[in-house]
């Protein structure tokens, strides 16, 4: 199976639930809502057998745009055969179903975007930080972060 | 288990009766204790803490905590130019420098419309990647050694890396954060007589990757440290998102330089090699080590065949100097590094700083399936078991 292919199955089981499809960007790749994300990774995994899932981007768009999460899935016996899913969500509300049950790598990858952006996934089993302090406030990567002044009694800040 | 749960551990009241240590069968009872390896520990290569729950000298389960090393990589990248940023990608995967900086170039160069990267360049990364592969794989099979009880192969190992890391120093004036490929070529050029010392350093290791062998991959006391240790089958590697050597010692012959080749891998004549289980199980601690081993000999021939062939011309681009400014767009990359893929997801808003750096570690994924494969081994396995992954913990904490 080729990409091309891959896209256009895609399109035809999922219709118009693909918002949009960028088949040949750069980064190739299909954007969601967030409610399709457990059945098109289930589907992806079983039906066109993408077992591994390479990365889990998170981006703060800013300007009130909202994150977005990046999936990057692909096969591990073709790397060539590979697609990206975009799922955007708003800063109020940032959750996305969570997907460690169909990859089990996704478990330390969305720990990492809860941690640094603040994502929440939903149904994750330990969704607490791993890079950061357990008692760290706030999400690093968010465009509007702001490091705190002192952290257990070290200043920091300090020009 | 968390780490909470190993803060509150109540230790175990003095002064047992001989009837409660005793079980049924009036075998000694042992009880669950929670053991904290590191942070700070000889065998936990970097700063890693690993929470183990024992029953003797069984592990019953382990959760590892990373994070002790986190210094905000993807923020800094945010805030300074790309061409700094090259300098803070060195001290990722700080054993491989040069795949590192050669990963967040091809990022960056893919933003660039027709791009091309000079001849010269090319080969010039090739011969320093593999090199720093070899360097990096020997400091793996050395460590490794020292963990199970071996102490002589790290010097032997250590003796030939010198090697490396001298090439290395004339190259660029560093041994371990080069900041030497950078995006549109390289920093700068190689002379005839570096190209010759490399040629003489392939002669020289040839001979020497036997020595490996009756030291370490013959020794009956370390095939029965590794073998049958912490098997990882390769179902459960792709579950876990392994790769590099870790997924290869499981059997599955995935390599990016063969599978997706970037730069010009393609031109070159390579072997993917594979673990077959000979010490008694597919997947197991040997397996992974024996990749290593071989690997080396691999990477060998690359630079053997690049050196032959090095042709003349620029070293970088001449449609890249100054500031680094990619056009608006994203792009996603992967490099074959020592320790597995290593991706970089870049966002470029069209000035000079990256908008967003992405960066996907391949440690951070096998650090994550150590619980999967120590669950029920000894205490003493665990230390095998860690040694065998070849973490850094420079990219899993970022």
């Amino acid at each position: 199976m080729d990409r091309s292919t891959l896209f256009e199955k895609l399109r035809q089981k999922f219709g118009p639930r693909i918002i949009e499809s960028d088949e040949n960007g750069l980064v190739p790749s299909v954007r969601i809502e967030p409610a399709t994300w457990p059945e098109l990774a289930q589907s992806l995994r079983d039906d066109f057998r993408l077992d591994y899932l390479s990365c889990l981007t998170g981006i703060d768009r800013g300007k009130g745009q909202g994150l977005d999460a990046i999936y990057h899935v692909e096969r591990m016996d073709a790397a060539r055969l590979s697609i990206s899913v975009r799922i955007r969500v708003p800063y109020e509300n940032p959750v996305i179903p969570t997907v460690e049950h169909i990859w089990r790598t996704a478990d330390w990858h969305e720990r990492e975007a809860y941690d640094l952006l603040g994502f929440r996934f939903e149904g994750h089993h330990n969704l607490v930080r791993i890079l950061c302090a357990e008692d760290w406030e706030g999400h690093p990567l968010r465009k509007d972060y702001k490091s705190p002044d002192t952290y257990h009694g070290v200043r920091n800040n300090v020009v | 288990m968390s780490s909470e749960a190993a803060r509150t551990l109540t230790p175990v009241p003095a002064g047992l009766s001989r009837g409660r240590m005793l079980d049924q069968d009036g075998d000694l009872r042992t009880e669950e204790m929670l053991l904290n390896m590191g942070p700070q520990h000889p065998a936990t290569h970097g700063v890693l803490r690993v929470v183990v729950r024992t029953d003797g000298e069984m592990v019953i389960d382990c959760e590892p905590h990373v994070g002790y090393l986190h210094r905000c990589f993807e923020k800094h990248c945010e805030s300074v130019s790309i061409l700094q940023s090259v300098l803070y990608t060195d001290r990722l995967d700080y054993l491989t420098a040069m795949g590192n900086n050669w990963g967040f170039s091809m990022a960056i160069e893919k933003l660039f419309p027709d791009l091309v990267i000079p001849e010269r360049a090319q080969y010039i990364r090739i011969i320093c990647q593999e090199l720093n592969r070899i360097a990096s794989h020997l400091l793996a099979i050395g460590t490794y050694g020292m963990d199970i009880g071996a102490i002589t192969p790290f010097l032997y190992c250590f003796r030939e890396r010198e090697k490396i890391l001298s090439i290395f120093e004339a190259i660029c004036g560093q041994r371990l954060n080069y900041n030497y490929i950078r995006p549109g070529g390289v920093a700068y050029d190689v002379d005839d007589r570096m190209v010759q010392t490399i040629k003489d350093f392939c002669a020289y290791f040839r001979p020497k990757a036997l020595e490996y062998d009756d030291l370490l991959s013959k020794n009956d006391i370390f095939i029965r440290r590794t073998a049958k240790v912490g098997v990882l089958r390769p179902e459960t590697a792709i579950q876990y998102g392994c790769t590099g050597p870790v997924l290869r010692g499981s059997g599955l012959a995935r390599d990016l330089r063969r599978d997706m080749p970037y730069g010009i891998y393609d031109r070159f004549d390579f072997d993917v090699v594979v673990g077959q289980g000979e010490a008694g199980a597919l997947g197991d601690c040997y397996d992974r080590y024996i990749v290593r081993i071989r690997e080396m000999e691999q990477s060998l021939r690359i630079v053997e065949q690049a050196a032959a062939k090095i042709p003349g011309g620029e070293y970088r681009s001449p449609k890249i100097k100054g500031k680094i400014r990619p056009p608006k767009g994203e792009a996603y990359t992967r490099i074959e590094n020592s320790r597995g893929e290593l991706g970089f997801y870049v966002v470029s808003d069209g000035k000079d700083i990256a908008y967003r750096v992405k960066c996907r570690a391949p440690s951070f994924h096998n650090i994550s399936v150590i619980p999967e494969i120590s669950r029920g081994s000894m205490v003493a396995d665990l230390i095998a078991i860690i040694g065998s992954m070849d973490i850094v913990l420079g990219e899993v904490d970022r």
